[in-house]
């Protein structure tokens, strides 16, 4: 339902977003970038659904999912690479 | 123009390292490769240096070439990886086989620690608990074959090496025939692999199918190469298909996950039904393994010789032409020492060692 | 565990939903795989945001909705073979069986590599689009769209109505070609009232033609863009890039089935006969996949497959005019946006062309193959497998797209240790 507020841990900072946006959103919001490249800079998604693989993070302890294609539940933990 | 004191046949790992050698020797060398250096087998390897003691000849020729992979540690594309083997004891059937194996790798020289059940989870947190034991050989490692091949070639070539771009279609009397009707004349080392009974039929050579599949970055998770007790079983056995487990930590936290054998496959398909009795058997020593995500599969044909060491040396019966080919799984390990090997019988030397059990003559007899 | 179906469509956007009502009407057990968490695809996206703006036509939910299909959301196809799919979702992995598959996977943009490209805030323009639906947070951010075709203005729509400030559309065509494709409008009217809602809403955003962003700018994340355009070079600070060249059909499962690709369009798309059928029976395709054609094309399209794949044929005659008619648009859509060549030539040799593997432009020189240059530069081995960096290098006339195989996308490990493959599971491949 639109409008309603979910709360998410990004690297350890809560995160009020609508209910429904996708991980990658949250990160958004927080202002930070997802991932470290192989050579070390910093990199945010490109293309929004799932083919870039620029987003991907750690959520609630699994790595490697990409943030675009997951929706926020409440309490979720997620981190980017620091 | 045409004419060469060696003609390298093959640009795999192989005949990178022969043609290396050779042109390191002073030796006016040709490679012929039809393909992309280092795009065969060697592209689909493992890439790792393994001082494999399944059979005392094999663990020879492994410790000698794996001295000589120390003097490409340090070339930046190699990715050299010196990640140590962590031999795994599932039961106590293994661990009754740790003693001989220890004794077989000291005999070899290469430094070896049994490892108690206590110790293994300190050094590899990921193992799944209740196995026996194990050994760790710290001198291990892997690197990325294409590029150490490539890498090799180029170094020939900046000697005067030739590369043709061609197919060996015929092994003539004093050199090659190749697919646009010209001749190169020369000594010919045959170094083709799973092709070996195109030109050279008498040596007996069977592909063998192996799978591979590899993950996303999982950077610490995974410290050394992994291998169960029973892998060299695998490796020399008669079976039509076998899996033995087998993972690679890449520099990188990629984990490059094996190994799969079949001998009856005639085709480069992946088996789901091969890679699933694979991964079954590595979920059995590494349960955290499940959730990782894997980026792909592919297959490899193995060159396999009639008694799985590999054929290095004079061709019988055929004046001018030598081999270097039937590597099995330990093609990469023992590229460089084969190249040696070859290259010294070549010159009238005294090889580093005992070349006999190589010999391609042992075939007839 | 093994799941029967009649008919599996592939894909939950346009094309995908109308297959799959069409399909169910007939009474056949349908099963509608999406990998996203609600159907839509991309032009029919829920907007999270703006959640009163429509997007799925009530029509096709109420089809879901009544359980005459299974969605199966957020599920992925992994490996595929004659009559089988194996999908990995959230808690595990299953095969699917099935009598008839459509394939409805719609397309992905083409991003050309360029200075800048890889930093943070710099997207596709269908990127930012679905990003801004998703809830990415876009209110009182500066942007600049760039690339080609129509996708931008409902891009540069999509951002307006988030909040974006648009700062201008740039599009690469010129201008003389813009305005014949406008021109041709009148004969697809829901079009050119669609182009016309989208000009109201675009009201005082600058509309640029032969324009063209050379780089993105910045540290840590894109500050500015140069940009290149009849009126020479200028700079433009901005907070977001959205640029994007034009949409390609995802094959890479279509391929791994073996159905056959043809060269009609701008890039290779599915050849499929008059119901849709491609050259492997049993498999259908409609949709992007079959050529850019955009949303009305991609909707009867699916209608045709739907009943074509339970054998219903009654509907297909006039279903098959209106495909004529749509799949006109899209060759008048490819007629007007093709790609100048200067745009495939902005990358230079220090900029990145992998950007899973980070790999230069430069380290692909001297290869005389897609293959080989993967193997000595990594370029392509990456998570991506090649979507990013080898659409770019194909459509820049470096090396032809390879195929894809299995697992299309990354896959738990468990999925493919933990899953009964029968014995003749043979990926890809429509002969054993």
């Amino acid at each position: 339902m639109s409008g309603e507020r979910v709360s998410v841990q990004v690297n350890g900072i809560a995160v009020q977003i609508v209910s429904g946006s996708s991980v990658a959103a949250a990160i958004a919001w927080l202002g930070v970038p997802s991932r470290r490249s192989v050579s070390g800079q910093w990199r945010a998604p490109l293309c929004g659904m799932g083919v870039c693989f620029e987003c991907r993070v750690s959520i609630d302890g699994v790595a490697q999912q990409r943030a675009c294609m997951v929706p926020v539940r409440e309490g979720m933990q997620v981190r980017t690479d620091d | 123009m045409s004419h060469y004191d060696l003609i390298v046949v093959g640009a795999g790992i192989i005949g990178a390292a022969c043609a290396d050698c050779a042109s390191a020797e002073g030796m006016k060398v040709a490679v012929v490769e039809p393909g992309s250096v280092g795009g065969g087998s060697t592209a689909s390897s493992m890439g790792h240096l393994v001082a494999l003691d399944g059979l005392p000849a094999e663990l020879a020729l492994a410790k000698y070439s794996m001295e000589l992979w120390q003097s490409l540690a340090d070339l930046p594309q190699a990715q050299y990886h010196r990640c140590g083997t962590l031999w795994l004891a599932a039961d106590d059937a293994d661990l009754a086989r740790i003693p001989a194996k220890l004794a077989r790798l000291a005999a070899g020289g290469v430094v070896a620690q049994a490892v108690d059940a206590a110790s293994l989870r300190g050094l590899e947190p990921q193992l799944v608990s209740g196995l026996a034991g194990g050994v760790l050989v710290p001198d291990d490692g892997a690197v990325y074959p294409p590029a150490v091949a490539m890498h090799l070639i180029e170094r020939a070539c900046q000697r005067g090496a030739v590369l043709y771009h061609e197919r060996v279609v015929r092994l003539e009397a004093g050199g090659v025939l190749l697919h646009d009707r010209s001749r190169l004349h020369g000594a010919v080392l045959v170094a083709t692999g799973c092709a070996l009974a195109e030109l050279l039929p008498e040596l007996p050579l069977q592909p063998r199918k192996g799978h591979l599949v590899i993950t996303d970055r999982y950077p610490g998770l995974i410290r050394h190469q992994l291998l169960q007790m029973g892998y060299a079983d695998s490796a020399h056995g008669e079976v039509d298909s076998s899996v033995a487990f087998n993972v690679q930590p890449r520099p990188g936290g990629q984990l490059l996950i094996g190994s799969s054998r079949e001998n009856r496959s005639t085709t480069r398909e992946v088996s789901m039904p091969m890679v699933q009795r694979m991964l079954q058997r590595a979920f059995e020593f590494l349960p955290g393994l499940r959730p990782l995500q894997a980026l792909r599969i592919w297959t490899g044909l193995r060159p396999v010789s009639v008694d799985g060491l590999p054929y290095l040396g004079r061709v019988p019966d055929r004046p001018g032409v030598w081999v270097a080919a039937g590597h099995e799984g330990l093609g990469i390990t023992t590229s460089l020492g084969s190249a040696r090997l070859l290259v010294d019988q070549l010159l009238g030397r005294e090889p580093a060692i005992d070349p006999r059990p190589y010999d391609p003559a042992r075939v007839a007899a | 565990m093994t799941e029967r179906y009649d008919v599996l469509v592939v894909g939950a956007g346009p094309a995908g939903l109308s297959a799959a009502r069409a399909a169910a009407g007939h009474g056949a057990r349908v099963g509608l795989i999406d990998a996203q968490a609600r159907g839509g695809g991309q032009v029919w996206r829920h907007d999270v945001v703006r959640a009163e703006a429509s997007s799925v036509p009530r029509a096709l939910t109420r089809v879901i909705a009544r359980a005459r299909v299974e969605f199966l959301a957020q599920t992925q196809v992994v490996a595929a073979a004659r009559g089988i799919l194996l999908v990995e979702d959230t808690r595990g992995a299953r095969s699917l069986q099935t009598a008839a598959v459509i394939l409805a996977t719609g397309a992905r943009e083409l991003v050309l590599p360029f200075p800048g490209w890889t930093l943070p805030g710099v997207t596709g323009a269908g990127g930012l689009q679905a990003l801004a639906k998703q809830g990415w947070p876009l209110a009182g951010k500066r942007v600049v769209i760039a690339g080609s075709g129509p996708l931008l203005l409902a891009a540069a729509a999509s951002a307006r109505s988030h909040g974006a400030q648009v700062l201008g559309i740039h599009e690469q065509a010129s201008a003389a070609a813009v305005l014949r494709f406008a021109g041709g409008l009148w004969r697809w009217p829901s079009k050119a009232s669609q182009a016309l809602r989208l000009r109201a809403q675009l009201a005082g955003i600058r509309y640029r033609c032969s324009s063209v962003v050379l780089r993105a700018l910045g540290d840590d994340r894109v500050r500015a863009i140069e940009l290149d355009g009849p009126g020479g070079r200028q700079q433009t600070e901005c907070d977001q890039l959205a640029v994007g060249y034009g949409l390609l059909p995802n094959l890479e499962l279509p391929q791994a089935l073996g159905c056959d690709l043809e060269n009609d369009g701008a890039h290779p798309q599915v050849r499929t006969d008059d119901r849709q059928c491609t050259s492997v029976t049993g498999v259908f395709a409609a949709g992007e996949i079959c050529g850019i054609g955009g949303r009305d094309a991609a909707v009867v399209e699916g209608a045709i497959a739907g009943h074509a794949a339970v054998g219903e044929v009654s509907a297909l005659q006039a279903l098959q005019r209106r495909r004529q008619h749509q799949r006109a648009f899209a060759a008048h859509l490819q007629r007007y946006f093709a790609l100048d060549s200067r745009v495939l030539a902005l990358a230079e040799p220090e900029t990145l062309v992998c950007r899973c593997e980070d790999v230069p432009l430069h380290a692909l020189d001297g290869h005389l193959d897609a293959r080989s240059a993967k193997l000595a530069t990594r370029c392509g081995m990456g998570a991506c497998q090649g979507r990013i960096c080898g659409s770019a290098l194909a459509a820049m006339g470096r090396f032809p797209r390879g195929d894809l195989r299995p697992p299309f996308f990354p896959a738990r490990l468990a999925t493919l240790g933990d899953t009964n493959f029968p014995a003749d599971f043979n990926p890809g491949g429509v002969s054993p």
